[in-house]
Order: structure tokens, then sequence, then C-alpha cells
């Protein structure tokens, strides 16, 4: 029984009926995972021992056989959240060997749902890249075509799902970096409202940004995570409390009557042909399924990435200061405090982590932070301003998640600036704090690469974004697909 | 050509909440190393702050009782330098909204003369942990890290080591009855650095401002203060310059060095912090505040003063405890005689409690009772030497007096029939003292007078005895 | 907004940030910065005298936590995480005033 190919709905089922145990489900993972991942390098901690222990446990206590929403189902984690007793690197070499001491919040509410906590998965390095590239262990392959990159930076989490290697697995998203690997593997990627999730736990990259978010094999199983994940939590000041709906309820509903706005800045010259024609298929089909088509103008999107990248950068270097060999981590001897500071950060940090650090102090520093920072978050009130009165037109956007699809490994690695603009169609919806998905839209032929569909919602209308997704979804066959590996 | 001297203080308080300013660590002091710290106050990777609400509500306290104007939109931000005490290497803090803007300390000059020294602000913080030097290593004690910590400038109003001592006297007193802080600087509760300046008297313009640190009790911020304006007054007399710079003050030797001045000026690349949400205080929020407020320690002296006609020192006694205070008020209250509470209130009370190691929450005696006590010694039932035993038993009992007096059959014998009649059996009893006494040894009557109280088993008014005894002894 | 990235200095940057960087790392961020310097430039061909800058991302305010002391975590924990300790402390070479 190939277990492993289930969705979380399918597994849940036998589970309940205690025709599959969590040991099993389990089970059939690890063995996907040796057969795979030696050519996919999605996970880059796994503790066989310690999964089969949780999966026992759970099977001796029950849990699967009733209401718990996740019991006995494997998720994988990007290693950038924290697990107590695991280690927690951020894909960093600042970070090895250093062990979470505490479990994020969204761990403890996957715990209470009897989830097993599988594995840790690669990323690029604090979240900072968009092809996983950036990470300190080694690159993951896209499962589609192993020259490819998955995405970035949850690279890892996406290739696991989209290679059957995960159920489901959680990433997190501060510019795209859940959607983008989830349009590049051929899964389902979610980000929710900021402040739906709470960020304790999460190693913060831009605070203002970063969302934690489930990777899933379809919509209605993106759904149950979220339901999972989200709620109040007093440990996170930006959490925020309002309650949690079932958000499946309304699947039933359609898109009958729902107006979807098509933002014309989101279909550019430069776009690969191959998914331009594959969305706006997607679109027609929503048509055909009742929705309203709208146009509508984002005119702020051509600075999005500009903001985003003096925004993030200079929260992320204030977050990242905290690793400087002290307390915990990796530490370089030096002369004195100052040395050792600068020659631990030094080694610790990649590349693309001390370039963004750069840009943050400078955007920050005396004489520059109004010229930088300042403006950056005026436009930013342009951008949110712009989605704002789109929604006024619309209960929804459309747009293809990226410009483009997997690219070549080591193909931008010498253009940051290049890197950078590939999010160019992800990238707002951070700086606004709406929430969105990205979902299975089709392929390119040759070579065969997913291509993604994003669907946009109003801050905390999760509901609507995934009802879209779901008829999408279930009207066509993509969420069938799988690589061959 | 004279100089005058301009100084201002910048004091870090910390506050007295039980938990830290951004997690819920003890704040307790003197608790073995990093036994006291989380994730949160360590700045482990993942972790976010959260605000003490208590913390909050002091600040804004302090505010109303210097006559602040509380903010009402106040947000934090992030102060970033690298240094071995600081978890997250940026400290929250608060930049250009702090909770509390403007207010003013007044202290008392020589001569009565009152001067109302001005605060420009007072902010939130949290605090860095404590640095221990060794040989060629330090070591770091993450406990005092995230305690909450409340910063106060005062404009550079003072000019006078003098005025400087007051200030901080007078920051401290305010501060401790309110509750804000024990202000204990021994603990590190309390810390001041100051920035002073000489310019030639007349001159508008201000001199070179040094900055002084590492002053560690408030007579050494008043030495330190007169050391360093002597320097720079001395040094313009030389027709030198005076650097701008910071200097710390050695204690031992008395006089002030430059610090080590580091390659670049700090750049705090000050920013709002994404973690933090605003405070937002309404005028709801402040009325609540306001009525916790407690009377300012002066005014109450004067109060006191004039509602008991209390001489200062009592007044100053009895004030500087805000429990001891109250207690004091509410038996003044039901009493005709409030002098003559408060003074049993300073000696037997007070003195009771010092020996049996209780604080006042913990003794028996109903403050109405102590104003029952001096209205049977007032009205004469009992004498007052009773009346200290009396207080001895309602310290241990709880007991009223009244009640104490009516078991122990103490009530004061005054009636005068009875006394003649000890008296005389004294005096039957006693003839060398009588002999002694009519011989001209008049010191001989108080033997006599100890007699009568013995056999009246010390009820008999002592007053009347003695006249008696006179009377008797004189031959009337 | 500053267009002389001539004066972009990223040793003094690099210091601020604490960041060892090589001589080759210095330039070759310093071309790769310049670039992205010029780029974010665009920011400059829009009016935001009348906007406000985005100050948080969630509209909340008054998010306190009641003043409750909660357990603090095991110092051998903590500690073992510690790349040097003695004496229950955290070591670090000497600091120079």
């Amino acid at each position: 029984m190939s277990l492993h190919t289930l969705t979380i709905h399918q597994l849940r089922e036998k589970l309940r009926r205690g025709a599959v145990s969590a040991r099993e489900a389990t089970q059939s993972l690890l063995d996907r995972i040796l057969s795979v991942d030696s050519r996919l390098k999605a996970y880059l901690w796994l503790n066989a021992e310690d999964a089969l222990a949780q999966a026992d446990a759970i099977d001796r206590s029950g849990i699967a056989r009733n209401g718990k929403l996740l019991g006995g189902v494997p998720i994988a984690i990007k290693d950038v959240i924290n697990v107590e007793g695991q280690p927690c690197t951020c894909a960093s070499k600042i970070l090895k060997g250093h062990t979470s001491v505490y479990d994020a919040f969204v761990v403890q509410r996957l715990r209470e749902a009897g989830a097993i906590l599988l594995g840790r998965t690669n990323m690029d390095e604090f979240a900072m890249g968009s092809s996983t590239e950036n990470s300190s262990w080694g690159i993951t392959h896209n499962p589609w075509d192993l020259e490819c990159i998955p995405g970035g930076s949850s690279g890892g989490s996406a290739a696991a799902v989209a290679a059957d290697e995960a159920f489901a697995a959680l990433g997190s998203d501060t510019g795209g970096s859940i959607r983008q690997p989830a349009s590049l593997c051929g899964c389902v990627g979610f980000k929710p409202t900021y402040g739906r999730v709470s960020r304790y736990g999460l190693v913060a990259f831009a605070s203002s940004l970063d969302q934690i978010g489930p990777f899933t094999k379809t919509v209605a199983d993106g759904a149950l995570m979220l339901r999972v994940l989200a709620g109040h939590d007093p440990q996170d000041s930006t959490s925020v409390p309002r309650p949690v709906p079932d958000y499946a309820k309304m699947f039933g509903d359609g898109v009958k009557g729902l107006r979807i706005g098509l933002p014309k800045e989101y279909f550019i010259d430069g776009m690969n042909r191959e998914v331009e024609v594959a969305t706006r298929a997607a679109i027609k089909k929503l048509q055909e399924l009742g929705a309203e088509i709208v146009e509508i103008s984002l005119p702020h999107t051509d600075y999005a990435v500009a903001v985003y990248y003096l925004i993030a950068t200079a929260e992320a270097s204030a977050n990242l200061a905290r690793f400087d060999g002290v307390r915990y981590g990796a530490r370089v001897a030096g002369e004195d405090v100052i040395d050792m500071y600068g020659k631990t950060r030094g080694a610790g940090f990649g590349p693309e982590v001390k370039r963004r650090i750069i840009l943050g102090t400078y955007a920050l520093s005396a004489g520059y932070y109004d010229a930088y920072y300042v403006r950056a978050q005026k436009v930013r009130t342009l951008i949110r301003q712009d989605f704002e009165n789109a929604f006024e037109k619309c209960d929804a956007i459309v747009t293809p998640t990226s410009p483009e699809v997997a690219f070549r490994i080591g193909e931008k690695t010498d253009d940051p600036l290049k890197m950078y603009l590939s999010d160019i169609f992800t990238i707002s919806v951070n700086l606004a704090g709406i929430c969105g998905v990205s979902l299975p839209c089709g392929f390119t032929n040759d070579p065969r690469l997913p291509i993604g569909l994003q669907i946009l919602g109003k801050s905390f209308d999760e509901e609507t974004v995934l009802r879209v997704a779901h008829a999408y979804e279930q009207a066509t066959e993509w969420h069938k697909a799988r690589p061959r590996l | 050509m004279q100089y005058e001297a301009v100084i201002g203080l910048e004091v870090h308080v910390q506050l007295k909440t039980k938990s830290k300013m951004f997690c819920g660590c003890t704040t307790e002091f003197g608790t073995p190393p990093n036994t006291q710290v989380c994730p949160v106050c360590l700045g482990y990777p993942g972790v976010l702050p959260v605000m003490n609400e208590e913390a909050v509500s002091k600040t804004i306290l302090t505010g109303l009782m210097i006559g602040s104007k509380v903010a009402g939109f106040s947000k934090w931000d992030r102060k970033s330098y690298f240094y071995p005490d600081m978890p997250k290497n940026y400290q929250i803090s608060q930049y250009d909204l702090p909770l509390c803007a403007e207010g003013a300390v007044e202290i008392k000059l020589d001569g009565g003369k009152t001067k109302a020294i001005g605060v420009t602000r007072a902010h939130l913080e949290e605090d860095v942990a404590k640095n221990t030097h060794f040989e060629t290593t330090s070591g770091v004690d993450f406990n005092r890290a995230g305690l909450p910590l409340m910063e106060i400038v005062s404009e550079p109003d003072m000019s006078s080591p003098d005025e400087a001592f007051a200030y901080l006297t007078a920051l401290k007193e305010i501060l401790i009855s309110g509750g804000i802080s024990d202000c204990d600087m021994e603990k590190g509760q309390l810390r001041c650095d100051s920035n002073v300046s000489v310019r030639p008297v007349g001159q508008e313009e201000l001199g070179e401002k040094v900055e002084i640190k590492n002053m560690n009790t408030i007579s050494g911020v008043r030495r330190a203060l007169a050391y360093e304006i002597q320097r720079q007054t001395a040094a313009l007399q030389k027709g030198d310059k005076v650097s701008q710079e910071t200097r710390r003050w050695d204690d031992a030797t008395g006089r002030t060095c430059v610090m080590r001045t580091k390659e670049y000026a700090h750049d705090y690349r000050y920013f709002p912090d994404p973690d933090l949400m605003p405070v937002v205080v309404s005028e709801e929020m402040i009325a609540a505040l306001r009525k916790l407020l407690h009377e300012l320690p002066e005014a109450k002296r004067q109060r006191f003063i004039k509602q008991y006609g209390l001489p200062e020192y009592d007044a100053g006694v009895l004030v500087a405890d805000a429990v001891l205070a109250g207690y004091y008020e509410r038996a003044a209250a039901t009493s005709k005689n409030p002098k003559a509470i408060s003074n049993w209130v300073m000696t037997e009370f007070l003195g009771k409690l010092a020996e049996a190691k209780k604080t006042i929450g913990e003794c028996v005696i109903q403050p109405e009772h102590l104003a029952e006590l001096v209205a049977l010694v007032d009205g004469g039932q009992i004498s007052g030497k009773i009346g200290k035993e009396v207080f001895v038993e309602m310290f241990d009992s709880g007991k009223s007096p009244g009640l104490i007096v009516k078991e122990k059959g103490l009530v004061q014998v005054s009636d005068t029939g009875a006394i003649e009649g000890f008296v005389n059996e004294a005096i039957a009893k006693n003839p060398k003292s009588v002999a002694d006494f009519k011989a001209g040894n008049e010191g001989a009557i108080n033997f006599l007078k100890g007699q009568v109280m013995k056999l009246s088993r010390g009820k008999a008014n002592p007053q009347l005895v003695g006249e008696i005894l006179q009377k008797k002894l004189r031959g009337n | 907004m500053a267009n002389d990235t001539n004066q972009f200095d990223v040793g003094y940057v690099a210091h601020l940030a604490r960041l060892h960087l090589t001589e080759t790392e210095k330039q070759k961020i310093a071309s790769q910065l310049k670039d992205t310097l010029a780029y974010v430039a665009k920011l400059n061909e829009l009016d935001v005298s009348k906007v406000e800058p985005t100050a948080h991302a969630t509209p909340l305010a008054n998010v306190l936590r009641k003043d409750e002391v909660r357990p603090s975590i095991d110092r051998a924990t903590i500690l073992k995480n510690a790349p040097e300790q003695a004496r229950d402390l955290f070591i670090v070479p000497k600091i120079v005033e």
C-alpha cells in the first residue's frame, strides 16, 4: 500500500477507521525518504527512531481514531521553526550544533492535534533567498527536474510534499517563500494573513512580514492545516485575537457570484509565455465555474521589490544581531569581544545573508534612515492601499505566482538583483499583510515543470481564497500529477 | 572671571514589578547567576517580547506624580549596539514617542526657597545583563537582563552639586513613596549619569558638555560633580579648552578620568520595533491611575504638621513610611490628642515592632485602640505607667485597652479617700523616711511615693499620691 | 534620497554590523549593492509627502501581559548551548572598557 501518496484527508480517513496505524503511515514516509531523498536532499535532519516512537505513542493512546484533526499524521518542519530538543540551524553555519530549548507555538498546536513531527527540511539560510541555493548545507533539487531549483526559501518543504516525502510540511513566507516554491514544485502553499498564525518560535527574518504556513497536496488539506495552526497566541504581540473558522465550510458554495480581480500589472512582458497561457486558461476555468472576472489595477506593483529589500533587510539586520557567539551557536575565537563578534559572524553567515545585513544596516544608519527606511515604509502604505482599493471591486485576486518556472541550479546565483526580481508577484502580498495561496495550474512542455496560480484575499479572508482555490482545483486534474522519481 | 555650572542628570530606575519587562521571569535580586532567565530574555532565536502591564502603569504614575504630559500614543523602538550584556544586541527602548514628556521635581534650597528642576522625559526600556570581569575573560549573568527600567532625563536646570543631590533625594522620595521602585542604589535599582558643563557667569552659550559615569551613591554624585566642576573651571581659567567626552568617576581617588574613546561614535539606528504594538493611553486609564496617586512626601509632611499639630520631626518620621502614615492617620482620626498618638507610635509602637521583628501589617493592635488607650490615660482612668503595661498586652493579644483594663482591674485609683488610706499606711510603716523628709531630705518623699504605689498595686493615681503625701507630711 | 552611492562605505557599515569581511568580500558586496541601491532609487519617483509610513502590520494597541511570574528555564539547559561557560556564567573574551 503506497500510503505516502495519500493526502491528509485520505490518510486520516484510514487512521480513523483503524485500517492503518500511525506507525505504518510514518514508516511509509521513511521508506519513501530513503528511496528518493538522496537525490532530492529535501531533508536536513531526520530521526527515524524518534518519529516512530511518536507514532507508537499515538497508536497506543488511540488518538488517531478520535477527533484529533491531525492524529497520526507525520508533518515535516522547515529548519527555521523551533522544536524542543531538535536541532535548529536555519540552514546556517552560525547555528551549527544548536538545539532548540522550546517549542514554537505552531509546534505545540501540531502536537495537540496529534501530529507526528517528522523531520527538518532544507531552506535558504535564514529564509533569505528564492532558490534554496543559499543553504549552508547543500542544495535541494526540484522533484520534477533534478537539475532545477525547488524555489525558496522553503524549498525543502515544497520538494518534500511534492515528492510524497511528507503529507504536509511547514514553511515560512516573508516575500513569497511558501508560495513561490509551491508554484515551482507543483503543490499547494498557503501564506496566512499577517497576525493569523503566531510567529513565536519562528526565527525572525523580517518581523513585520514573516508568516508561517503549510505546504500540502490539496487545498482541502491546506484548509485543515490552517485550522490547526491559526489562532491567537499571547506570546506574540502581533498575533491577532480573532476566532478561527472551519475554513472548509464554504467549499460547497463554489465561486458562483464571486468577483475575481485581474491586476493588469501582473501580466508583463518578459513573463514566461507558457506561464501566461496556463494562467489565462485557469482564469477562463474560473469564469466557467461562475466567477465574474474584473480588471483591476495595483498601480504601485513596480515599486514592491524595492520597498521589500529596504524594509526586510533593515528588520533582518537587527533580528540577526543576536547571532554573536555569546549565548548559543558557533563561535570563532577573537582577541577581544569585538574581534570575536566580527570573526564569528564573518565565518558563520553566508554571502546572501551578509549582503542583506549590510544593506539593511545601511538603510537604518544615520543620515540614510529617512531616505531609505522611512520612504520605503511610506510606499508600503501606498501598496497596502492599492489592495484595499482593489478589494472594493473584487472578492479575490488571481495572478501567476511567479513570472517563470523552476530555473536551473546556478543560473542566477551571480546576480542577486535578478534573483530578487523573481519575487515580483509574491512580494506585495507580504507588504500589504494580506493572505494568499499558490496551487498548480499547469506545466511547461519541455522540460515538464509546474506552473503555479496565485489567489489572494483580503486580510483575514482566508475562507474566500481557499474556496476559490478549492473550486479550481476540483475542476482540474493538476493536483493529481506526481513527479517521476 | 566667575564661572557657573550647568548640570543635567539621567537617572535609570528599576521598576518594582514581579516579572521582567518583556517576559515572565522573576525580578528577584541576589539569586544565583543565570537562574532567572528564559528564551525571551536570553534573546534566543525565534522569541518575541510581550509588554508588562505593571511597568507601563508605574511609568505613567511617575509621570503623573511629577506633572508630566502622558503621551496619548507611545511606541517602542530598537536601539542597536553590540555588547555582551545585550541579549539581542539591540535594546528595546523608546526613542521619539516616550510615555511621559516634561514635568518637574521640586527641591528645597538653603534658606527655605524652592526650585523646580525640569524633567525632559521619562521612558521605558529593558535592562541589560551583568558583566563580571576576570583576568582575560568576562562572564555574563543574564538574571538582570530584561528588567523594566525607567529612564528619567532632567533638563540641565541644576547649577550646583548640592542641587543635584537635592534633586536625586527628592526624586528617590517620590519614587519610593509612590511604590514605583525601592531605589536601592547598592542593588543597582537606581543609577545615575550626569552631564555637566561650565561657562562664564552671564554667558548664554553653554560650555562643552562632559558626561560623567560610575557614580554609585547620591553623595558620590555630589562629590563627582564638585570635582568635575572644579576641574573644568580650572581648565578654562588657564585658557585651556574642555573636551566633550565621557569620564569615569573614581570615588576612591576622588577624580574623574577619560573613558577609552571608541573608534566610531554610537549610531544606534533607532527604528520602530515591529514586534511590539504601541501604547495608547486613554483618559480613562489616566483617571484610574490618578486614583492610585500617592500624596507627594513634602505635601504630606506639611499636612501632618498642620492637621495634627505635630512638630516637623514627628511628621517626618510618620510620613517616611506610607503604611505607618496610614496607620497613624486612622488612629488620629478617632482621637482628641493626635500629638499623644504620635508619641505612642514613635516610641512604644515602633519600639515593640522592632523588638518582635514584626511589620505594621503583622501587628494586631487596631489603630482605633491606640486612640482609646490615649483617651484612658488622658482621662485619668489609668496612669501613663499602667498605660505602657496595657500597651504590651494589646500588642500580644490584640484586645482593646478598655477590655484589658477591666479584666486586670487596672483602673487607676483616684478616689482620694482610698489614696489617703494607702498614704497613711505608708507613713505609718516607714517612720525613718518620714523623719528624713521632715529633716529636710526632699528626696525621701519618692521612696514613700513608691511605697504607696506598691500598696495600691500600682493603681493609685501618682499625681494625687504626690499631692496627698505632700499635704500629710507637711502636716496640713 | 541619497544618490551618492560612492558614499557607501562597506567597511564602515560592516563594522556597525560587527561583520568581518575579507577585502574580496567587501569589493564584491560593494559592487552588488551599488546595483541594488541604484535600483531602489526608483522609490524617489513617487511623491510621498502626504503619506504616513506603515508603522505596524496589524492595527493592534495595548497588547499587555499581567505582571505575573512564570517559571524560568533550567540553567543546565541553556549553559549546555553556550559556546563557552564557567562558574555558571557565559564566558566571552575580556571586554575592554
